[in-house]
């Protein structure tokens, strides 16, 4: 008798994630201000290959331009759409609740601080060979997450989720005040900070993703693993308990996983609101409600939605530039609307 | 062999005792059923053999104090079937019975086709192979408690605390449910320990019933020495005439007045 398989992945899907991250980095490398056609394009990246020679017959300038401009881009959104999406998919399956976001235990604020100090001091030329801004966003970041976790974890009587999540909003808070105000004495730096909390996917060069990658890859790994406990959370704590789960170091694991690569993207890519809550939800109603096949293919689709938004965020109206958190939600919210309407009351 | 002791259990939430000094063995092998009126401390007790509440006194399953062993170790020891398990959404009954299987994988292990293959034998142990592929939320009253059942089964625990397995049953599911917990039992010597509403029910499957009033053991023994008129008269404040039958004793609700 043909046995029935649990849920996993199904190979289509996953090849549908990879061919979305596909089309969204070739479209990424080819469209611009310089237009560059994809044939070249693609000798061009063949070329770059180990042991393969290939003429793409571009010029020296149009390779500059794909290798230290387009690529970089490409990958770093593809990094920082994985992360966000998966970590957003995280907190909703450890705190069992689909209105999380990566941003729900102060890293935001935190990161918001971190750039701001950063900027208003003047740091903007660099610490060392490191940019300022990044840096003082991922230590605020950082803080504020550790803070909140100081804090939630000392709650007395609260069951621990609430009171990590309750720890969070003030945490958020407190730094957003403290934000304001070093921003209100400093009126001449608005626009900068401005900039960041908006997000926006720029780069110079490859030192931003040299940067994000260690924390993305490992952060990434580990969610990953974890993802099986996460359906085995979804029937509660003590159920969860009583089926041997150990449900504090699940959840222990997850959150810093989730929190240390968002801090990490956050720190290069300001704050993309959006993507942690509606690409994960687009998975669920599409594949299916289980964490093994959420986090994988959120992975995928969520790289592929952020480097596809960040065109739009380049091209709509050049040559200026849309911060890419309006385009996330621009874009993402009639999309998701669209889905919710289509598969109601089809499970 | 004793399966479950406890000793002087205490249990206390905010202060209030709820469970005052429990004294319960179980056989392994055995089916000893917990009755008592609502607030009694049924659930706590099963919880506290479960290790889900923190307990002073001596609480043993398997020769081993349950505040000794590891989450996982328990789990593998003792599967409980919740009064009211919480059914995550959009999850199909086969990959909820083998969330049974999280005490045997690893932390970042995922399970295995050992696992799938315990899962849907599960399942058919309790003629529940036909729902593998149902969303768990659709399913009637009576095919969502075998699966929860099937669940604990996958768990492979030796010992099963069921927690009001039959509340939401029809007679006929409630019949047919202990049924299969019954024949399960002698196939594979589980131990049972459950907590029971249906005083009759309770009586004609357990070896053993044990009474417990405001978290203290007020009778214990065979089904005809623990379900009396005095005893169900006094501590559940009810109206009954208990009947002798060849099943066991049959325990029906007259209406007030009415007592022949």
């Amino acid at each position: 008798m043909h046995r029935r398989q649990p849920a996993g992945l199904r190979w289509w899907w996953v090849a549908t994630g990879v061919a979305a991250v596909a089309a969204a980095s070739l479209a990424g490398l080819v469209m611009g201000p310089a237009s560059l056609g994809v044939g070249e394009v693609l000798r061009e990246l063949f070329d770059g290959l180990p042991l393969v020679d290939v003429d793409s017959g571009l010029g020296v300038r149009q390779k500059a331009i794909i290798w230290e401009i387009r690529l970089p881009r490409v990958v770093l959104g593809l990094m920082v759409g994985a992360m966000l999406g998966t970590a957003g998919g995280a907190y909703q399956g450890v705190f069992r609740n689909p209105l999380a976001d990566p941003y729900l235990l102060g890293v935001a604020a935190g990161a918001g601080f971190g750039a701001t100090t950063a900027i208003v001091a003047g740091l903007g030329d660099g610490i060392g060979v490191f940019d300022a801004v990044p840096l003082m966003a991922f230590a605020g970041a950082l803080t504020a997450v550790a803070l909140t976790y100081l804090v939630g974890s000392a709650g007395g009587r609260l069951d621990p989720v609430t009171s990590l999540v309750l720890a969070g909003v003030a945490v958020a808070s407190f730094f957003t005040a403290v934000q304001t105000f070093v921003q209100q004495r400093n009126s001449e730096t608005i626009r900068q900070v401005y900039f960041f909390v908006l997000g926006q996917l720029r780069t110079a060069g490859w030192n931003e993703v040299l940067l994000i990658t260690p924390y993305v890859v490992v952060c990434l790994t580990v969610i990953l693993l974890v993802r099986r406990r996460m359906d085995a959370l979804g029937v509660g704590d003590e159920e969860a308990g009583s089926l041997g789960l150990d449900v504090r170091r699940v959840r222990l694991v997850t959150v810093l996983a989730a929190s240390l690569g968002t801090a990490a993207v956050v720190s290069v890519s300001g704050l993309i609101g959006f993507v942690g809550i509606i690409v994960p939800h687009t998975i669920r109603l599409l594949f299916g409600s289980s964490y093994r096949v959420i986090l994988p293919l959120t992975v995928l689709f969520g790289g592929a939605f952020m480097v596809a938004a960040d065109l739009v965020a380049r091209l709509a109206l050049q040559p200026a530039e849309i911060p890419i958190g309006v385009v996330t939600a621009f874009l993402g919210a009639p999309f998701f609307v669209l889905i919710l309407r289509s598969t109601r009351g089809t499970r | 062999m004793t399966a479950v002791v406890c000793r002087g259990l205490r249990v206390s939430y905010s202060g209030v005792p709820v469970l005052d000094g429990v004294d319960l063995e179980v056989p392994a092998g055995g089916w000893v059923t917990v009755v008592g009126p609502n607030g009694a401390g049924k659930s706590t007790l099963l919880r506290a053999v479960g290790g889900l509440v923190s307990a002073s006194g001596k609480v043993e399953v398997l020769g081993e104090s349950v505040d000794s062993l590891a989450r996982r170790v328990l789990a593998r020891r003792v599967a409980l079937v919740p009064q009211e398990p919480v059914i995550p959404s959009g999850m199909l009954a086969l990959d909820y019975v083998l969330l049974g299987r999280t005490a045997h994988l690893g932390f970042f292990e995922a399970e295995k086709e050992a696992d799938i293959v315990f899962a849907t034998s599960a399942l058919e142990d309790l003629d529940a192979g036909p729902l593998a592929g149902r969303v768990v939320e659709t399913l009637s009253g009576g095919e969502r408690q075998r699966v929860v059942v099937a669940r604990a089964l996958a768990q492979g625990s030796p010992v099963l605390l069921l927690d009001e397995p039959t509340t939401a049953l029809d007679i006929g599911h409630q019949q047919e449910m202990l049924d299969l917990v019954d024949r399960l039992r002698a196939e594979r010597g589980l131990t049972v320990l459950a907590t029971m509403h249906d005083l009759t029910l309770a009586g004609q499957y357990a070896d053993q019933l044990v009474m417990l009033d405001a978290g203290q053991v007020v009778a214990a023994g065979s089904a005809t020495e623990v379900l009396t008129n005095e005893n169900v008269g006094r501590f559940y404040g009810a109206q009954v005439r208990v009947i002798d039958d060849p099943s066991g004793p049959i325990v029906v609700p007259v209406r007030r007045g009415n007592l022949a």
